[in-house]
């Protein structure tokens, strides 16, 4: 469904030029959940954001169901939609849940506008009350469930995850996390899902890959990541750091270049 | 011996269009030479309730108290200068994010140096000494250079430790640290908590940590408290966090996804209003 074949992209020009992503192929299959883990600074989420089309300048491939994302073929945003990070930056502040919801389908030309909203925001579990709402009436959780809606107003089959649940409080991640796994099935979506955190990856995907400035180091399935039987030592050295505080492991923590 | 902080009955209420809010709703604990966390989700209070140690609260705010004490002094009857005084020298607050908290006009050597001048008491000299030794401390390669840096040339994780760097270098007693590490990579995370920590043994500095990850405070800390809706509703050993008995601590720990577990829902947190009280 999505492959990804050396990838590389750089930020700048010159003498100041940094290659934010050095090659990076993978291949997720459809109905696959696909995990990008690595710190900041690893380049998976300027992956995700090649992906999305929202960066157009890299050298590689990239496909999404056989049509190129380097093309701006009018299919990809039917096929291809992106959650972000904070939804308190991700949705337009004077924009009412029904207006962020009703734009996709306008812009598309798809008709029956009203009951298609109606139906998004069930699917999300959002209460019909909220429809008029601006998204300062909303909680956290709330606008992050109008971005998620918005993501598959056009019922796309390939959906983006950037960090969807960094921003929000633990209660309300474990109530977004049960949402994407029950609209993966509902559904039938294909993920890619960025994350820092390995937890919330094990929880959500079949299959990851771990990046570090710019390069995957290397890709598991999560049967793996439970057992936490990486292969690399940086991998290995991810999972010892999230499992808490350790004074003798933090002494022995190293920079993988 | 007494404790470094005693916090009795601290209440932080705002002023709104539609009433009073209470923010803070009689928060009591004291402190020793000691890492305790404060956990909570967001609005739970605890930010304000490390604001209010400082007295650093917005000017929209009423603070009240039976007592807030530190080192014996009493923090609400000091004077404006008798809290210059401690504010840096004696307490410091380290922030979440560097961008706000650097004055981005001043190279970074400069502010540590300020820092140590001002409310650590050294020469000009000494401060520049004391400044290259922090930075090497919270892990900067090459100081000399960095120090020489501008905030904006410096990496949002880099800024995060100038900032610790710059808040310790006065070696306060007491240091608050609001979310000091959720912008680190967890790597950096360990680094800096390593660097916390000795502090705490070495000097005896006490540390209170407020942050919103559970399996961080438990593993770091001695001591939590659990705050939910501006109150304390739990307190226990930092190592015992996973025998909690609140219904909101437990109810956060089986929200959070763990590596190993192959459950397909995770269990969600459904509010008790009596949580409120109790």
């Amino acid at each position: 469904m999505i492959s990804v074949r050396d990838l590389v992209v750089t930020f700048g020009a010159g003498r100041d030029a940094v290659q934010a992503v050095r090659g990076v192929s993978f291949e997720v299959a459809e109905g696959e959940s696909f995990g990008l883990v690595g710190e900041s600074g690893s380049g998976k989420s300027t992956v995700l954001r090649a992906l999305a089309g929202l960066n157009r300048d890299w050298s590689g491939g990239a496909a999404i169901a056989g049509i190129d994302v380097s093309t701006r073929d009018r299919r990809l945003p039917r096929l291809v939609q992106m959650v972000f990070q904070d939804p308190y930056a991700s949705l337009h502040p004077r924009h009412t849940v029904d207006r962020a919801l009703s734009e996709p389908l306008e812009i598309h030309g798809i008709g029956e506008v009203s009951a298609r909203v109606e139906k998004a925001m069930a699917d999300v579990g959002l209460d019909p009350a909220f429809r008029f709402r601006f998204p300062n009436q909303l909680s956290g959780g709330q606008r992050q469930r109008v971005a998620i809606a918005r993501a598959l107003m056009l019922e796309p089959r390939v959906l983006l995850l950037d960090e969807p649940t960094s921003a929000l409080d633990v209660s309300v991640q474990a109530e977004i996390l049960n949402l994407l796994r029950r609209l993966r099935v509902s559904q039938r979506l294909t993920m890619i899902l960025v994350s820092h955190n390995l937890a919330v990856v094990a929880h959500m995907c079949d299959r990851l890959a771990v990046m570090n400035r710019g390069l995957v180091v290397e890709e598991m399935d999560v049967a793996t990541l439970r057992r936490e039987d990486p292969r690399e030592p940086y991998t290995r050295q991810l999972l010892l750091a999230s499992r808490g505080y350790d004074r003798e492991a933090a002494a022995r923590m190293i920079t993988y270049d | 011996m007494s404790a470094l902080l005693e916090v009795d009955d601290l209440r932080v209420s705002f002023a709104t269009p539609t009433g009073r809010f209470d923010a803070v709703r009689g928060v009591s604990f004291a402190l020793g030479r000691e890492r305790l966390g404060i956990v909570g989700e967001s609005g739970s209070g605890k930010s304000l309730t490390g604001r209010a140690i400082m007295r650093l609260l917005p000017p929209s705010a009423q603070l009240e108290a039976r007592r807030l004490a530190f080192d014996g002094t009493d923090l609400l009857r000091a004077t404006p200068a008798a809290l210059r005084a401690i504010r840096g020298a004696r307490i410091s607050l380290v922030l979440q994010d560097p961008k706000y908290s650097l004055n981005p006009v001043m190279t970074v050597g400069e502010q540590i140096a300020e820092a140590a001048r001002i409310h650590g008491g050294v020469s000009k000299a000494q401060a520049r000494r004391k400044t290259l030794e922090m930075l090497e401390a919270v892990r900067i390669r090459d100081p000399e250079r960095v120090a020489r840096l501008y905030p904006h040339e410096v990496s949002g994780g880099m800024g995060q430790r100038i900032m610790i760097a710059m808040m310790l270098v006065p070696e306060p007693d007491l240091l608050i640290a609001d979310e000091p590490t959720s912008a680190l990579d967890v790597t950096v995370q360990m680094q800096v908590l390593a660097i916390l920590d000795d502090l705490v043994a070495r000097r005896g500095m006490g540390l209170i940590f407020i942050s919103h990850d559970l399996d961080l405070v438990a593993s770091f800390c001695d001591r939590v408290l659990v705050m939910y809706a501006g109150r304390v509703v739990e307190e226990r050993a930092a190592a015992d966090l996973a025998a909690a008995t609140h219904p909101y601590t437990q109810g956060l720990l089986r929200s959070l996804p763990r590596i190993g577990d192959e459950r397909a829902e995770l269990p969600t947190l459904s509010r008790d209003p009596a949580w409120l009280e109790g």
